[in-house]
């Protein structure tokens, strides 16, 4: 136990406004392939191959990337539902990447987690009230007519009534299960709350309302979110700072404006040009880069740069060098060996050259 | 936050079982919707109601009630003890003459008294044989279900093995080594060989549930294993369970009088209806020793079968629309 305390100790610190509340060093995740009779390793999935981030306390970090780049993973193994391959993991101060699973249950407090599939995440068997009620119980926090208002509370908070404790999951829309989710997120007063895809599953229509409670929350809580998105256009609205994941790596990471305005990877370039317009008299002046053939298999991935399948760009050097995630002359780290800046506007004639 | 509470929800496709629209949020529903009283209802609500309107369900409950009724009030309903002999009457056919309804067996008992008996300790031995399976099956599907790996692997074999023996062939040789036995001694080994079946359904449910992204969430709150196995996972095996457990109920009365019937059973003079039968084979020309315990074991299987059939649909977590 003492030990336990020792290792723990700062985990409830608020971070300050600014300071570093979480960071992970050379995150790897490889999930074995198994096959045969007898399940032998044949292989691995490079799910997360060496990650890097450090989020600030009250910041949004967009990490953005197509489906199948590892987001998911690196999301819960950050918050160590699963267990790193390798790298390190400090949150708060702490290295929690050797936490035992008793040791995780405190800082579980501080770091939650909302679904992609606001469906699959909620348990149909049991009503709104038990769900979001759940983390307190787990934490010895229900106690009977408090606890009832806490729930209560957190439904006004998420905008749900709440007369809506005693129904379940199915009664509801998809905006609203993906709300009793954000509850349950809140229901510990956590510091870092981890958005796979909030509004992924969502239907188009109500996306904004979920992005802009998600938004009012940070702002009223004091929350430092990591917004994971499949496109750039979602989280514009909401990050600071942008990560750009392609097949298990982070491929190009800066500040909203670094990543919006002045693109340095081909990858980001792709992904920008796909995002649609939103000022009327821009539309039409850019075509979109279409990137050739499909994401190659994250069991082998391609040498040196993971891009170079698709890469309009790609040398002889990509294939045999992997270039380092650094600022190469454009403000911030980039993963290219011919990173040059090209203003989304732009692309049109540098692609066609 | 302009949406929270006073805007209406958008027109997304409504959720509501039984036609109702999700109401906006902060709004006091309304609970008449197209004409019609919309209450919310938990699946076993449905499932009750749904069971409730199983013709053939119904026919099989009641049928139960009576016989197992008769068996658990076997005091009250028996008019002699079933080892009162009376040497004066012996195998005398039905009459309603001193309430011989069924008649008397070789050495003048009471012959309904002894069958109604019989449904008594057939009625435990299915009951318990039920119980006791349905419980270690749900342990050890639930291990290994959970926990995979190597722990899964020694299980399953080990169900394996046992779904594959001659239940029959063993459990006579296990018989004939051992003789007749008690009542518990049979049902013990009875729930021996009927576990198999819950453990590969509960395993079943545990290996998909525990995938599930409830779990995971469960999981990020700081859930602890028991708590998901009990809170999250379980209460989805209860439908096979209880639909598994009451067919096992049948299989066991039946196992049990096939046993008995072969002189390895319960050991007389507890008469089980197996046991009842097995005796009538030395009068065969007083049909009513054969026919009445006989009649009462077919109508013990159809009934549970009917309420099994019943269950089943009733639980099946695909339907879930009742119209009040
Ligand atoms: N539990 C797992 N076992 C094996 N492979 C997995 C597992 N989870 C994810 N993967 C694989 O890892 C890769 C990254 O998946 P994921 O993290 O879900 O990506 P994203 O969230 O960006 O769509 C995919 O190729 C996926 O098939
Ligand atoms: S390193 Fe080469 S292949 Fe990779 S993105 Fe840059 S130019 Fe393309
Ligand atoms: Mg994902």
């Amino acid at each position: 136990m003492s030990t336990d305390a020792a290792a723990l100790e700062g985990i409830h610190h608020r971070a300050e406004s600014g300071e570093e509340i979480l960071r992970v060093e050379g995150l790897v995740k490889h999930f074995p392939i198994r096959a045969g009779v007898f399940k032998r390793t044949v292989g691995h999935i490079h799910a997360v191959d060496g990650v890097d981030l450090s989020v600030k306390a009250g910041e949004t970090l967009g990490l953005v990337g197509e489906s199948g780049c590892g987001k998911t993973t690196l999301s819960r193994t950050v918050i160590k539902l699963i267990e790193p391959t390798a790298g390190r993991i400090v949150f708060n101060g702490r290295d929690i990447t050797r936490f035992t699973r008793r040791q995780m249950r405190e800082v579980r407090r501080e770091m939650q987690i909302v679904f992609q599939d606001p469906y699959a995440s909620l348990n149909p068997r049991m009503t709104v009230r038990d769900i979001v009620g759940e983390p307190l119980r787990i934490h010895g926090a229900y106690r009977g007519e408090q606890g009832r208002q806490r729930v209560e509370e957190l439904l006004r908070t998420v905008g749900l009534s709440p007369e809506h404790a005693n129904r379940f999951p199915h009664e509801f829309s998809g905006g609203q299960r993906q709300r009793i989710g954000v509850a349950r997120a809140l229901a510990l007063n956590p510091q870092l709350i981890i958005l796979d895809e909030p509004v992924s599953a969502l239907d188009v229509s109500i996306r904004a309302q979920v992005v802009n409670l998600l938004e009012s929350l940070q702002r009223d809580f004091g929350l430092t979110y990591i917004f994971v998105a499949h496109d750039l256009s979602v989280v514009r609205h909401v990050s600071d700072r942008v990560a750009v994941m392609y097949l298990g790596k982070v491929v190009e990471i800066g500040t909203k404006h670094d990543i919006y305005e002045r693109p340095s990877h081909p990858y980001t370039q792709a992904l920008l040009s796909a995002v649609p317009i939103e000022e009327p008299a821009q539309r039409g002046k850019r075509s979109r880069i279409v990137l050739e053939g499909d994401v190659p298999s994250p069991a082998n991935p391609p040498s040196g740069c993971r891009f170079r399948t698709r890469c309009w760009k790609a040398q002889q050097i990509c294939a045999e060098e992997e270039p380092a995630l650094v600022d190469r002359g454009q403000g911030h780290p980039t993963a290219c060996h011919f990173a040059e800046i090209v203003k989304p506007l732009d692309a049109v004639s540098s692609v066609a050259s | 936050m302009s949406e929270v509470g006073s805007t209406p929800q958008p027109t997304e496709t409504p959720g509501l079982v039984g036609g109702a629209v999700a109401p906006p949020g902060g709004l006091v529903e309304s609970t008449v919707e197209a004409g019609l009283e919309v209450k919310v209802r938990s699946q076993w609500d449905y499932a009750r109601r749904r069971f409730l309107r199983h013709r053939l369900a119904m026919i099989g409950l009641v049928g139960l009630v009576v016989i197992f009724g008769a068996g658990a009030f076997a005091g009250y309903v028996a008019p002699y003890s079933y080892a009162e002999i009376d040497l004066n009457n012996i195998l005398h056919g039905p009459t309603t003459v001193g309430h011989h309804f069924f008649g008397t067996d070789a050495i003048g008992r009471d012959y309904f008294s002894r069958v109604v008996y019989g449904i008594r300790t057939s009625e435990e031995v299915g009951v318990v044989v039920a119980v006791v399976s349905s419980l270690f099956g749900l342990v050890v599907g639930a291990v290994s279900g959970y926990y995979g790996g190597w722990i899964d692997n020694i299980l399953m074999r080990l169900t394996d093995l046992v779904l594959t023996l001659p239940v029959l062939a063993i459990l006579l040789v296990a018989a004939a080594l051992l003789g007749q036995g008690s009542q518990w001694r049979v049902t013990f080994i009875l729930a021996a060989f009927f576990w198999t079946s819950i453990a590969r359904v509960v395993r079943g449910v545990f290996l998909s549930l525990r995938e599930k992204e409830y779990v995971e969430a469960a999981k990020a709150a700081g859930s602890g294993d028991l708590r998901i196995m009990f809170r999250h996972i379980l209460p989805n095996t209860l439908g096979p369970i209880i639909v598994n457990g009451t067919l096992a109920v049948a299989s066991a009365i039946l196992t049990e009088a096939a046993l008995s019937f072969l002189g390895f059973g319960i050991k007389p003079p507890t008469p089980s209806l197996g046991v009842l039968v097995a005796e009538a084979q030395t009068n065969p020309q007083q049909w009513w020793l054969t026919v009445f315990p006989g009649l009462v074991i077919v109508l013990i299987g159809l009934c549970i079968n009917f309420v099994g059939d019943g269950l089943r649909d009733a639980l099946d977590p695909t339907q879930r629309r009742v119209r009040a």
